[in-house]
């Protein structure tokens, strides 16, 4: 199958008009010692066949799993609704709406959706969204630099530690310094940012809840970080803020986060959304799309992308970044899902989410084997001490038809034992119920 | 219309939760919560669908409308790949499932695809080895560049500028500039390529790489690009090349046999699959052999058993530039179009897209000016300036076009042709489309000449009129707000 409609005479009218005889001759600016040394590609399919060949590829994997795996990506629910609207060509085959009088249906939506996050986070300006919340942090942490001319970052380790080092990768060729403060019982420590911070400081980052699932007020840090001239920078679980304090309400200069909770499927890792919104002092150093309001010729409302002034289809090497889209779909399906829950829904959904993560937490610890980290509030995911090795736990757990966490020693040393639990609304307590006797079994086996 | 916002009615329900299964807990302390509501909309699920589908038939699309738009290869998205990204096993994976002890196992089918994947894309490149990972086409230039950064590191030096031609796409200079690079510009020759008496002025021992795009962003082939692969080599520079355009030359020829190091790939042009409005996308990199082992962490590796798995251990890689393995829904896709149309249809589909472009070309030639007058390759791009003679600019005419049911060509890109139109048909676009297209276009020309004031009043059948851009950066508005 090949999509291409032309038919043999149209080929030749064609052909004619512009006057070759050949197809081929259109490409003779490609000499002979520019031609493919090889272009060893199988041969066409059908769509039946297809079809089947990606079944079968797909039946290999485990999406059968009850899961309580989280780690800043997790099983929510998403209405129907979510992907009928999706799934209009009319919204997914448009590109970004450069024409605006033709795509006010896209550029309406993306000012909803920058609503939205200005609602969630408590901050005044949202952009059109970027990839993902580790290159979000990425693009806030390069923001806070051109504001305050500064290079020194000090980060909380609480911050998910794939962001982390997405971060060092990037900046890896640039001259910033990073300074990592420990967590402590489930908090960020205060006691490490104070000593840290100071006059050359360009941002300080936290993240709430953190990657072990503790919530936290950073209210005393963000003022000391504004006392000394730096930007707080927080990343967010945008579902999360239906109930917990907002970025805004805590003085947050950026907030970024990863909005695949608002209605994105997991699907092995992306496409995801970038969820990025700061103070309206800092709107012009902030990358990516931006839709705005204004009028037309007859004084009627219409939207455009706008501050296009920052953007390297003009700006070129003095971008304020690089990026050229977004992740319109993915800001879509989310501004489509807040929509369908709602001003009480959203606040609901929260609250369910941290009811069943209590309830898993008071059957978790009653399992002989398991201490459940207390030490700080948590949100929809926490943090068991297991009286074995937690890799070794989920692997046997995986055989018995769970996903039971993330298993935190990779990532943190001396933490073999930690497993991060996530759950979300979609858990019943049967599952839960199910989940501690499976884990009880394993533990004492 | 109206904002969901405003269409708000207090009480109103889009969504209903489960009632708890488990008993009430202990809330969140206070300390910990939002003292105020978050002000989202309050509406039923019709309300919401109602709203949101009323707004869809406000956009131009691909499968509404023909969109020539000019370097953003808007071909047609067959539908069946819309039907395999919902398969359970892909849409309900979480990714860390194969970084569990004994997971991989439960990922195979998700890990052969992407494997199988970079092989087709090596192969059609002609490059050693693919990461899938970058997410978008900038962000595949960001890592590319941060590849260049770590070969020269490697070789114990600090390469201090990348080269770019003024022809170039924005984001080139703009992801060498963020990698830390200083970026000199080569200006464009008569021919409409990159001047090849400058470059070698310019290119020196400090030369990273230089960006190319070929064809490039006039949709010309630079028949001397061998010569200026060859000669950034000769002072240890490498080549980067800008994949956009490899719509124009699949199985015609490959970056990595003329001599490119690094290539990125834009799977939401050349692959098909949707643009949705402005993202995602997928920005795959490929690099030849001598950049293999900076490639970022994680990689697909198959076992001589057949088993696939991650590898992580890879101490020269330049690190994570994404969170997993790249927007597998996006590759998903591409993967799957790779395999229905097949090495014949690949061919093919450069071809007639270099066919269409050309027609184009050819019937328009007379009507506006050619910025350079050669055959193109897959897309063609004209100069509005004997129009503007008359008052009318590319935008007015692109308006028109609007009216007339086509989405307009890129305006004003690239930057070095006076009022410019870019236009890329691709190849799924019929002929009695391009030819309603072509006559629209002609007849815009002509009303230059007669009736300029029809042009510079467009669009007159849109939700909206020509919108005030500059009250819109002016007086931000950038969000709604309760009253």
């Amino acid at each position: 199958m090949t999509y291409i409609p032309h038919t043999k005479e149209e080929t030749r009218e064609m052909l004619d008009i512009i006057g070759v005889s050949s197809i081929e001759e259109l490409f003779k600016d490609i000499k002979p010692d520019l031609r493919p040394k090889s272009f060893d590609i199988p041969k066409n399919r059908s769509e039946i066949e297809v079809i089947r060949h990606m079944q079968e590829l797909a039946s290999k994997n485990a999406a059968h799993l009850t899961n309580f795996l989280g780690a800043g990506f997790y099983d929510h629910y998403i209405p129907a609704a979510v992907d009928a609207i999706t799934s209009r060509p009319e919204f997914y085959t448009a590109y970004t709406p450069y024409q605006s009088e033709s795509s006010q249906g896209w550029l309406q939506s993306i000012y909803e959706y920058q609503s939205a996050i200005c609602e969630l986070t408590g901050l005044d300006c949202a952009n059109a969204s970027l990839y993902d919340g580790g290159t979000a942090l990425y693009e806030a942490a390069m923001m806070a630099i051109r504001i305050t001319g500064k290079t020194r970052i000090i980060m909380d380790s609480g911050v998910n530690l794939i962001y982390r080092t997405m971060l060092y990768t990037y900046t890896s060729n640039l001259n910033i310094e990073f300074v990592e403060t420990p967590v402590v019982h489930g908090q960020s420590s205060r006691e490490q940012i104070y000593k840290h911070i100071d006059e050359r400081t360009a941002a300080v980052i936290v993240q709430n809840p953190n990657f072990f699932g503790a919530i936290d007020d950073h209210s005393d840090i963000i003022e000391k970080a504004h006392s000394f001239g730096a930007l707080a920078i927080m990343s967010v679980y945008p579902l999360s803020l239906g109930v917990l304090k907002t970025p805004g309400e805590m003085n947050v200069d950026i907030a970024t986060g990863e909005g695949q909770s608002l209605g994105i499927p997991l699907s092995f890792g992306g496409p995801y959304l970038g969820v990025m919104a700061c103070k309206k002092d800092f709107v012009r150093k902030m990358p990516g799309r931006i839709v705005g309001a204004t009028v037309d010729k007859d004084g009627k409302r219409g939207f455009v992308l706008t501050l296009q002034a920052r953007e390297q289809h003009i700006r070129r090497e003095r971008a304020t970044s690089n990026i050229c889209s977004n992740e319109a779909l993915c800001a879509l399906r989310a501004s489509v899902y807040v929509s369908l829950l709602g001003k009480e829904g959203i606040i609901e959904l929260a609250r369910l989410n941290h009811r069943k993560s209590e309830f898993a937490k008071d059957i978790l610890g009653r399992v002989s084997g398991v201490e459940v980290k207390r030490s700080s509030p948590t949100f929809n995911e926490f943090t068991l001490i297991l009286n074995k090795n937690a890799d070794v736990v989920a692997q046997k757990m995986i055989d018995k038809g769970f996903a039971a966490g993330f298993p935190l020693g990779r990532f943190y040393k001396g933490m073999n034992r930690y497993l991060l639990v996530a759950v979300t609304e979609k858990r019943t307590k049967e599952e839960i119920e199910k989940f501690a006797e499976a884990l009880e079994k394993v533990l004492c086996d | 219309m109206r904002l969901i916002y405003e269409k708000s009615v207090k009480g109103r329900r889009g969504f209903k939760l489960p009632q708890p299964d488990v008993p009430e807990q202990e809330g969140i302390p206070a300390k910990f919560s939002r003292k105020h509501k978050a002000n989202l909309p309050e509406a039923s699920e019709l309300d919401v669908i109602r709203h949101f589908t009323n707004l869809s038939c406000m956009n131009f699309s691909v499968d509404n409308n023909f969109y020539p738009l000019g370097s953003c290869t808007m071909k047609y998205n067959p539908k069946f790949t819309e039907k395999i990204v919902k398969i359970e096993g892909f849409l309900e994976l979480h990714p860390l499932i194969p970084q569990l002890l004994g997971g991989g196992r439960l990922a195979q089918g998700a890990l052969e695809i992407i494997y199988n994947t970079e092989k087709l894309l090596c192969e059609i490149t002609g490059m050693k080895a693919f990461t899938m990972q970058p997410l978008a086409g900038a962000h595949g230039e960001l890592t590319g560049a941060m590849l260049i950064a770590a070969y020269h590191k490697n070789k114990g030096c600090r390469r201090r500028h990348i080269i770019v031609p003024d022809s170039s796409h924005g984001t080139n200079p703009a992801s060498a500039a963020i990698a830390g690079y200083d970026v000199i510009i080569i200006k464009t020759d008569k021919d409409g390529c990159m001047d090849i008496k400058e470059f070698k002025q310019k290119l020196n021992k400090d030369t990273a790489a230089v960006m190319l795009t070929c064809p490039n962003t006039l949709g010309l082939f630079n028949t001397r690009i061998k010569e200026i692969t060859g000669l950034a080599h000769s002072v240890g520079a490498l080549v980067y090349y800008d994949g956009a355009n490899l719509n124009a030359i699949m199985g015609k020829c490959r970056p990595g046999d003329i001599g490119f190091d690094v290539v990125h790939l834009n799977l939401h042009k050349t692959f098909a699959t949707p643009h949705g409005g402005g993202g995602p996308g997928a920005g795959p990199v490929g690099v030849s052999g001598s950049l293999v082992k900076f490639l970022p962490i994680s990689r697909v590796m198959k076992r001589p058993g057949g088993v696939f798995y991650l590898n992580y251990n890879n101490k020269e890689s330049i690190g994570y530039i994404a969170p997993f393995y790249g927007n597998f829904a996006v590759i998903l896709k591409a993967y799957a179009y790779m395999l229905i149309l097949g090495k014949d249809g690949l061919i093919k589909a450069s071809e007639y897209a270099v066919l269409n472009a050309n027609y184009i070309l050819s019937r328009l030639k007379d009507y506006y000016k050619l910025a350079f007058n050669r055959r193109c390759m897959h897309e063609c791009v004209f100069s509005a300036s004997r129009q503007t003679e008359k008052g009318v600019h590319a935008l007015d005419i692109a308006k028109y076009l609007i009216d007339k049911g086509f989405h307009p060509p890129t305006i004003y890109f690239p930057l070095i042709v006076k009022e410019a139109m870019m236009i890329e048909p691709t190849e799924t676009e019929p002929k009695e489309t391009i030819d309603g297209f072509i006559d629209t276009m002609i007849e815009a020309a002509k009303l230059a000449e007669t009736d300029p004031e029809k042009l510079t009043t467009a669009p007159r059948t849109m939700p909206v009129k020509r919108l005030d851009e500059t009250k819109a950066a002016r007086d931000l508005n950038l969000r709604w707000k309760p009253t």
